[in-house]
């Protein structure tokens, strides 16, 4: 176990250095002069010196390099040039809302993916069957920047339940995680469907029932414990889709969190900002994947052998 | 066949649309100032939107943008990576390792984050769109392609033709690539539902096409802001997409089916 932690643990120490090197490099690639871009066609050549010395582009790029790490190592991820303050208190601001949103929308991929995987494996090959895949071939087809304001029209403007944007109230949460989970849930009921199938025929299940167990606690309590750990690992995986789709979803609702802030600052030329969000995003990506990985080979001993074969 | 016409009727559609909408008596950017936000009606089968625009034939050059997206990021995409893959699994030793690495560094940008970020600092535009797109779509094909070459490098007619002497090119092009086009061609499929959601959802953003040229993606940003008084400004290029992906993905499962090819997505999931 120890050695597979610790190759897990390098592995993803070197992708998070690339993943930095790559957001590092973003700025390089704003055509012409960044400083220029940021600043706007007005401004005085003092003031894009001294923006200039301010986010170091004055000096060679391997220092660059070298002071942007060191900034990361202390947490340390630069000035917003918009809102004059350092990017990681913009970034503590908006961490809460977009926590929030993630962990309600878990809820709701779950709530919906379990029942509908369950049916459509239970009642396999009926029309039951299809038309929760129905469901779920339309929930991975529907966009988020559609689904959400269909959801308004339907839910806010025309019935009144819930506010249009926002994150007044408690309500205001459910439309954005609604828009967010029914694609995952439909990726999820695929997967919960197909591990039930795999432990339907399972001999343990055939005793559950011959000593006269009824079929629901059958269902969940022999059927849904065994078929759950496939399923478990893929919300783990999931939960990157959910950050890179609250960036639209979050802008669909304007739902005060780290997504919009991307967005925000994408469109003020806020690079700093810009970096900061796709960084942050990315390496919470890589964490929590290698976290359901250990997760995983913690559980099944297959997963941490199978690798020294 | 029964299962795939509709689909396939939809898909000929759109790409008859797409190349046929310059030819065709549309007036995308006409502004009609007494049509504001008019509903569908005879002139206009769709309405109109906040502008008086024929929705359309906005949605007819919208096809265009989506249809010319796709195929330029999908096509640029399955060539880069397949290059790239095939080359480094065929190559092997430390070129395969940093190879290797350097896909496992663009796989964990999470979805369409690392295309925002590209689109919003590289600036608006549609050739800015397709560059941010290919960038981060190439890295599935080149995973596909080094894992098929690995395994297929196996098979006894690759090492006959090794035995017989003949160039790594040569064998790549004769013993390898026709057998990978399969599976390639069904994550390709695949690809092109991803890719007009994406175009769109850059649009959406503000990071894609630029007006007056009409997006899919924008319309619906668009109409976000009359949804109230006009919502047929956003449901119809939301059909539209919808149609267009539903067709995508289900050809997608049936060539799969055809193909039987077992693929492993994104997400790790086996069917």
């Amino acid at each position: 176990m120890l050695s597979y932690l610790l190759q897990r643990l390098s592995d993803a120490c070197l992708v998070i250095l690339g993943v930095v090197s790559i957001v590092f490099l973003l700025i390089h690639l704003v055509p012409g002069d960044p400083v220029e871009v940021m600043l706007g066609e007005s401004a005085s050549g003092a003031d894009r010196a001294a923006l200039r010395t301010a986010l170091g582009l004055d000096r060679p790029v391997a220092v660059q390099y070298l002071d942007y790490l060191h900034g990361l190592l202390q947490l340390d991820l630069g000035r917003s040039i918009q809102q004059r303050q350092p990017v990681i208190d913009l970034v503590r601001e908006r961490l809460p809302a977009t926590g929030w949103l993630a962990l309600v929308t878990l809820c709701v991929t779950v709530a919906l993916a379990l029942p509908l995987g369950i049916v459509a494996a239970i009642r396999r090959d009926t029309a039951w069957d299809s038309a929760a895949m129905g469901v779920s071939l339309l929930g991975v087809s529907i966009p988020n920047f559609w689904l959400g304001p269909l959801l308004i029209l339907v839910f806010s403007l025309w019935l009144g339940w819930f506010p249009v944007s926002g994150r007044e109230g408690a309500g205001a949460v459910v439309l954005p995680a609604l828009t967010l989970g029914t694609g995952l849930a439909a990726v999820l009921s695929r997967m919960v469907r197909s591990s039930m199938l795999e432990v339907l025929h399972e001999d343990y299940l055939r005793t559950a029932r011959a000593k006269g167990m009824g079929p629901l606690r059958v269902i969940l309590h022999h059927a849904l414990r065994n078929a759950l750990l496939p399923v478990i690992t893929l919300l783990g995986l999931q939960l990157g889709a959910l950050l890179a789709g609250a960036v639209i979803t979050e802008t669909v609702f304007s739902w005060p969190g780290i997504g919009l802030l991307t967005i925000e600052a994408i469109q003020s030329r806020d690079y700093p900002v810009v970096q900061a969000c796709v960084l942050l995003i990315s390496t919470t990506y890589v964490v929590v994947n290698l976290l359901t990985d250990l997760v995983y080979a913690g559980i099944d001993p297959r997963i941490r052998l199978g690798g020294r074969a | 066949m029964r299962r795939v016409r509709l689909p396939l009727l939809i898909m000929l559609a759109w790409a008859l649309t797409a190349l046929c909408a310059p030819q065709l008596p549309l007036t995308p950017d006409r502004i009609q100032l007494e049509h504001i936000l008019g509903p569908p009606g005879r002139d206009a089968l769709l309405g109109y939107d906040d502008l008086g625009r024929d929705i359309g034939a906005r949605l007819a050059i919208g096809a265009r943008t989506s249809f010319l997206v796709s195929l330029w990021v999908v096509g640029l995409s399955l060539l880069v990576g397949t290059l790239f893959g095939t080359a480094s699994a065929y190559r092997g030793g430390w070129w395969d390792r940093v190879a290797v690495q350097v896909v496992d560094v663009f796989l964990a940008f999470p979805g369409i984050l690392l295309a925002i970020a590209l689109a919003g600092l590289l600036g608006p535009g549609l050739d800015n769109v397709v560059i941010a797109l290919t960038t981060v779509g190439w890295v599935g094909y080149a995973r596909l392609a080094r894992a098929q070459v690995l395994s297929l490098r196996q098979r006894e007619h690759v090492l006959a033709a090794e035995a017989l002497g003949s160039r790594g090119g040569y064998i790549m092009r004769r013993h390898l690539l026709p057998l990978m086009a399969a599976p390639l061609i069904v994550e390709a499929t695949f690809g092109v539902a991803a890719v007009v959601v994406a175009e769109a959802g850059l649009s959406f953003l503000g990071l894609g096409v630029q007006p007056p040229a009409a997006s899919w993606g924008a319309m619906i940003r668009d109409g976000t802001r009359y949804l109230l008084v006009a919502p047929h400004m956003v449901l119809a290029p939301g059909l539209a997409m919808l149609a267009v992906v539903l067709a995508v993905n289900l050809l997608g499962d049936r060539l799969r089916d055809r193909l039987d090819t077992r693929l492993n997505d994104d997400t790790g999931m086996r069917e």
